[in-house]
């Protein structure tokens, strides 16, 4: 498959408002994060119990995907392999770390401590929608966009990867943000550089 | 590959000595770092692990772990004209866990956020070699070792660096003892990967370093020639039950090196010596033809060193096949597993091609040939 590569779609959460390629989805009332992550789910009118156990990095990181995916994302053009996820964030995953270590002062818990690793969203994203490609989790103080434009660039340039999504996932305690943008083999998507990122991220 | 990736230098620094050579002479000698500890400080109950002693880090400047990262990077540079302050020259560091056991002992603010993170430790090792160009750090569990090499290396191979220096680290700390004790997933005695009494991983600790160069002054040297990741999309703590996606990674490596699975003449495997890991990897291994090369695993030496795992495991690989040396695997009597060439003695072989696996919590698989 040939083609430039372009952001076929970009999503963004934070501060209660959930937003596809650039519009206002919603907004909800201020709450806390449990329970906003809770009513995004609620919103979105999303049937996947296997949200429930999720920790918050991965409930946000999840939200994102399904908001990014849905009806801009043809999951029968695509071998499962060719679809990969190039993430990244500033605290790794210590929202998670942080609640692992305050139970095991009682008993430590495998399905608290299963979280302690930021590249589970990944997995989660992956198991949600049966995708196997090359994938990574990265930790950046900012959002590193040379770095996505390098690694992304590559995976395409090489046909490792048709399909991407790429972007930032960052949770810690009651602040969060996710910017996240689809790549894929499109003449009519927006061009996947450094300006159009930046302006899809910096719009949030 | 379309440019050729060499490893120019290497730093493996263990329990088990603080070079590559050191290390890999301890091995020779079938020398375990794995031992009893009935320190608190680790777990409440004894437990098996790879550590340094207690002291020997005291906490200044530098963390535990960025004083290892820091050890393992002076001692690979030191040989090399590589120049960090180069903006050519590339920083790729690989860890789990990093400072976590900081939170430990210190209630958590702000100022414990910023020395907990891995972008702060990242900016501190870049400062002290004088790295100009932006630190990359990869946090991807147990694969994150192979991932950061890989990673190096098509940063070269597209352009973007002329160098790499790729070093990963992590430390053993009550955090991590007691998450692996939950899932019941260590063993109480040195482990025993492929066997069929396997019961179980060592937690390990150190750090290790690759440098990566275009330059064809190092012509010969050994090359990072093929790679490949995936994702089970199963589960997010077990692995596959097929090996399938470990098997595509294992592809798509042979593929991008050029190399046909019966070119293979060693396999450096993942194996944890926990009963799914080394059953996933065997089946994966057989899908990827690879039942009749030499497989060999380390873990019984330096327990699973988590983010500096594959980093040490590449290390020791390229040991072998510049010295033409299989290693035994430490633990192993009796198979447990589909059939495998699993080695049992050190033995003089040519390796040509070589084989490096990992895997890892949230389905992920990475594999990696080294080439002479």
């Amino acid at each position: 498959m040939a083609g430039r590569i372009s952001i076929t779609a970009s999503c963004s959460i934070s501060q209660s408002r959930v937003s596809k390629n650039g519009e206002a989805l919603f907004t909800l009332p201020a709450a806390g994060i449990d329970e906003t992550l809770l009513a995004m789910y609620q919103q979105l009118g999303i049937n996947y119990p296997k949200f429930y156990k999720m920790d918050n990095l991965s409930k946000l990181g999840f939200l994102a995907a399904e908001v990014l995916l849905k009806d801009n994302f043809q999951h029968d053009e695509y071998q499962p392999e060719e679809v990969g996820l190039l993430l990244m964030n500033a605290s790794s995953s210590l929202d998670a770390d942080l609640k692992y270590w305050e139970s095991a002062q009682d008993i430590a818990s495998p399905k608290l401590f299963v979280y302690t690793l930021p590249n589970i969203v990944i997995g989660e994203i992956c198991i949600r929608n049966n995708f196997k490609g090359e994938h990574a989790f990265y930790i950046s103080p900012q959002f590193d966009v040379e770095l996505l434009l390098q690694q992304a660039g590559y995976l395409f340039d090489n046909s490792i990867l048709n399909a991407c999504i790429c972007g930032w996932v960052e949770l810690i305690g009651q602040e969060y943000q996710a910017v996240l943008y689809l790549l894929e083999r499109n003449e009519a998507g927006m061009p996947f550089n450094e300006i159009t990122l930046n302006k899809i991220y910096r719009s949030v | 590959m379309a440019k050729q990736v060499y490893i120019i230098a290497d730093n493996i620094y263990s329990p088990l000595g603080a070079t590559t050579a050191q290390n890999f002479d301890r091995l020779k000698h079938g020398t375990s770092a794995v031992k009893i500890h009935t320190d608190k400080r680790l777990s409440d109950m004894p437990v098996a692990a790879a550590v340094f002693a207690p002291d020997d880090f005291p906490q200044g400047e530098y963390t535990k772990f960025e004083q290892l990262l820091i050890a393992s990077i002076e001692d690979a540079l030191k040989n090399t004209a590589v120049d960090p302050r180069n903006p050519r020259t590339g920083l790729v560091i690989s860890s789990t866990k990093g400072n976590i056991s900081l939170i430990e002992n210190h209630p958590y603010d702000s100022a414990l956020k910023k020395r907990v993170d891995l972008g702060a430790s990242a900016a501190l090792i870049a400062q002290r070699f004088g790295f100009t160009s932006q630190p990359i750090v990869i946090c991807n569990a147990c694969v994150s070792g192979v991932m950061a090499i890989l990673t190096a290396a098509r940063m070269i191979e597209s352009g973007r660096f002329e160098n790499v220096v790729v070093a990963g680290a992590d430390v053993v700390s009550k955090f991590v003892v007691s998450g692996f004790q939950s899932f019941q997933a260590l063993s109480s005695e040195v482990c025993k990967p492929f066997d069929k009494d396997r019961n179980g991983l060592n937690l390990g600790e150190g750090a290790a370093t690759v440098i990566l160069s275009e330059s064809e002054q190092y012509k010969g040297r050994i090359r990072v020639s093929g790679g490949g990741i995936t994702n089970d999309a199963n589960h997010i703590s077990g692995p596959s039950r097929t090996g399938q996606e470990l098997a595509d990674a294992i592809a798509s490596a042979l593929k991008t090196a050029g190399v046909q699975a019966s070119e293979i003449d060693m396999v450096s495997v993942h194996g944890t010596a926990t009963p799914y890991n080394d059953e996933m990897e065997a089946n994966a291994l057989t899908l990827a033809g690879l039942q009749h090369s030499r497989v060999t695993g380390i873990k019984g030496y330096y327990g699973h060193t988590l983010g500096a795992a594959g980093l040490i495991e590449a290390v020791i690989s390229l040991k072998c096949m510049e010295d033409s040396l299989v290693l035994p695997t430490l633990g192993f009597t009796n198979a447990g597993t589909k059939p495998l060439q699993v080695t049992t003695k050190l033995e003089e072989v040519k390796i040509n091609h070589c084989l490096k696996t990992a895997s890892g919590f949230g389905g992920c698989n990475a594999a990696m040939i080294l080439s002479k």
